[in-house]
């Protein structure tokens, strides 16, 4: 086996306050091949801040260590951040939860997805316009011409996580972070925008992370699935395997949801064992 | 537990309209509900679900239709004894308690609107019966997680002593562990105190158990009415109830390679 595109071991991410040190990340380690990986856990649970640390948007604040954070040979921690620049937006991309503030609302959507582009490469204003509406296209927009004129708030949030989408793989990225992609979207638009992804990131041959609150989400989505509470991975199990999940803390979680079809009054509760956090 | 037509509802929606300038956001919506029964209303954004929900509750420009409750049609302007009756929870716990008042404060603030005496206890008994405590009187709603200040707001709702509790999206900002223990909570609530909910919901699961029927909309109007049973077992007619349903179920792969 090639090495792994992405490599973490050991990573941590403190947030120093007036009342101590806050961990968020506590030694989390995994390798990334060209799949596609799903991060769960709850609010406060580090999943976020591991995507950002990889991407190198941790608040000036915090302190990052790690044994090892390396994308396709190069070591993150040590890269300048001119470096780091180049290789954010063009082989580590990220799409973030909700469009209505991830997107620029003072330019139009097309600009925005050429400035992208232009940023990384060396095209001419034609050429990237070119591409531009390919890109829409891709992400199925019916009529990308319309599209590429409007700004973001005249579009829906459907329409909008797709721009958001053209724009983060239209540098055509290695690894893209998808940061809990459709929790702002209805659950009919959110599958669609799956299948977008699920398509782009299978026919480009990318890596996924995709980090969610939303455990069987998830779990029907990527192939694997690391579950995180309190800092840390408490554990980590194919995505076919959710129903055989040993932690506790996995168990709960997928307990605790309303099904269709079960009558569970009352639902059962989390039993948080302070263990889990250790 | 379905309640024999022949009592009076709770609450009725007749041919109700909402527009707001140009735009109909409530085509035409009718129905009812009895005395101590849980209606869902479920649909996309833009259904027109929390429109209903708060021209029921005078926060929305009603512009054709009646609404009656307890057999009594209410007017263009709500009365004191509507807003005791009725009371709501909102989605977004960080929203709708003000910064800058202590729960004692947020609390206090009904009983003095309605002339309720009392207080000290009746603060106290609210926060025990959301299962917070005293403890919890003097502190600021950024003290508190987003399961506790969901917890204030539905202790603000019962302290006037409602009989209808209108309910929008209680539990979509809360994590799963979290939104379980809200959901008991008001089940335990509308048990103990014999309530009429009407609650408000993008997902089909959350509603399905805690509703006994539940009217599915789409652009401001209805698409059916159904009982959680029939969702659950599928005896569903309209195709996009089934979409909804299926959607809901999580993505699968089209088979292709």
């Amino acid at each position: 086996m090639s090495a792994p595109l992405l490599d973490v071991q050991n990573l941590a991410v403190r947030f120093p306050t007036r009342t101590g040190t806050v961990e968020a990340v506590r030694g989390v380690s995994f390798t990334l091949g060209r799949e596609r990986l799903g991060i769960v856990g709850e609010s406060g649970s580090g999943k976020s801040q591991t995507g950002r640390a990889i991407l190198g948007l941790t608040a000036p604040s915090a302190q990052v260590t790690a044994d090892r954070l390396r994308f396709d040979g190069q070591d993150l921690l040590t890269i300048s951040n001119a470096e780091r620049r180049r290789l954010r937006g063009k082989r580590i991309a990220m799409v973030l939860q909700d469009p209505k503030y991830s997107l620029d609302p003072v330019m139009s959507i097309g600009r925005q997805i050429v400035e992208t582009l232009r940023t990384h490469e060396r095209v001419s204003r034609s050429e990237a316009r070119k591409r531009a509406l390919a890109m829409l296209e891709a992400v199925q927009i019916r009529d990308p011409e319309r599209v590429f004129d409007l700004y973001p708030h005249e579009v829906s949030g459907g329409m909008g996580q797709r721009a958001m989408i053209a724009m983060m793989l239209i540098a055509g990225p290695e690894l893209l972070i998808a940061d809990e992609p459709t929790s702002a979207l209805d659950v009919t638009v959110q599958l669609e925008i799956l299948a977008i992804l699920d398509s782009l990131v299978r026919d480009k041959g990318m890596g996924l992370i995709f980090v969610s609150h939303d455990l069987r989400l998830v779990s029907s989505f990527c192939d694997r699935v690391l579950v995180m509470y309190a800092g840390r991975v408490v554990e980590e199990l194919a995505a076919k395997d959710l129903s055989q999940a040993q932690h506790p803390y996995t168990q709960g979680l997928l307990n605790c949801m309303p099904k269709i079809g079960a009558s569970r009054h009352p639902l059962p509760v989390l039993e948080r064992q302070a263990e889990w956090a250790r | 537990m379905m309640i024999e037509a022949a009592s009076t509802p709770a609450l009725s929606v007749r041919d109700l309209e909402v527009t707001y300038d140009q735009f109909r956001a409530l085509k035409g919506v009718s129905l009812d509900i009895a005395p101590r029964e849980s209606f869902g209303l479920v649909g996309e954004s833009g259904s027109g679900k929390s429109t209903l929900l708060r021209a029921v509750a005078g926060l929305a420009p009603v512009s054709g239709g009646a609404i009656t409750i307890d057999g009594k049609q209410l007017g263009r302007r709500r009365d004191k004894a509507f807003y005791r009756r009725v009371q709501m929870v909102f989605q977004d716990p960080y929203g709708s308690l003000h910064p800058r008042h202590t729960v004692d404060r947020l609390l206090r603030e009904p009983l003095d609107i309605h002339g309720v005496g009392d207080g000290e206890s009746r603060i106290n008994r609210a926060l025990d019966e959301v299962g917070l405590g005293s403890g919890f009187r003097f502190r600021y709603p950024h003290q508190l997680s987003g399961g506790q200040r969901q917890r204030v707001a539905i202790a603000r709702a019962l302290i006037v002593e409602p009989s209808i509790l209108l309910l929008d999206e209680p539990t979509s900002a809360l994590d799963a562990s979290v939104q379980a223990e809200v959901l008991n909570l008001l089940e335990q609530i509308r048990r103990d105190r014999a309530l009429t909910f009407v609650m408000v919901s993008h997902d089909l699961a959350v509603v399905t158990h805690m509703c006994d029927r539940l009217m599915v909309m789409q652009d401001g109007a209805e698409v059916e009415q159904l009982t959680s049973a029939e969702l659950a077992e599928r005896r569903i007619t309209k195709d996009y109830t089934i979409n909804l349903l299926r959607a809901s179920e999580g993505f699968t792969r089209r088979q292709s390679a």
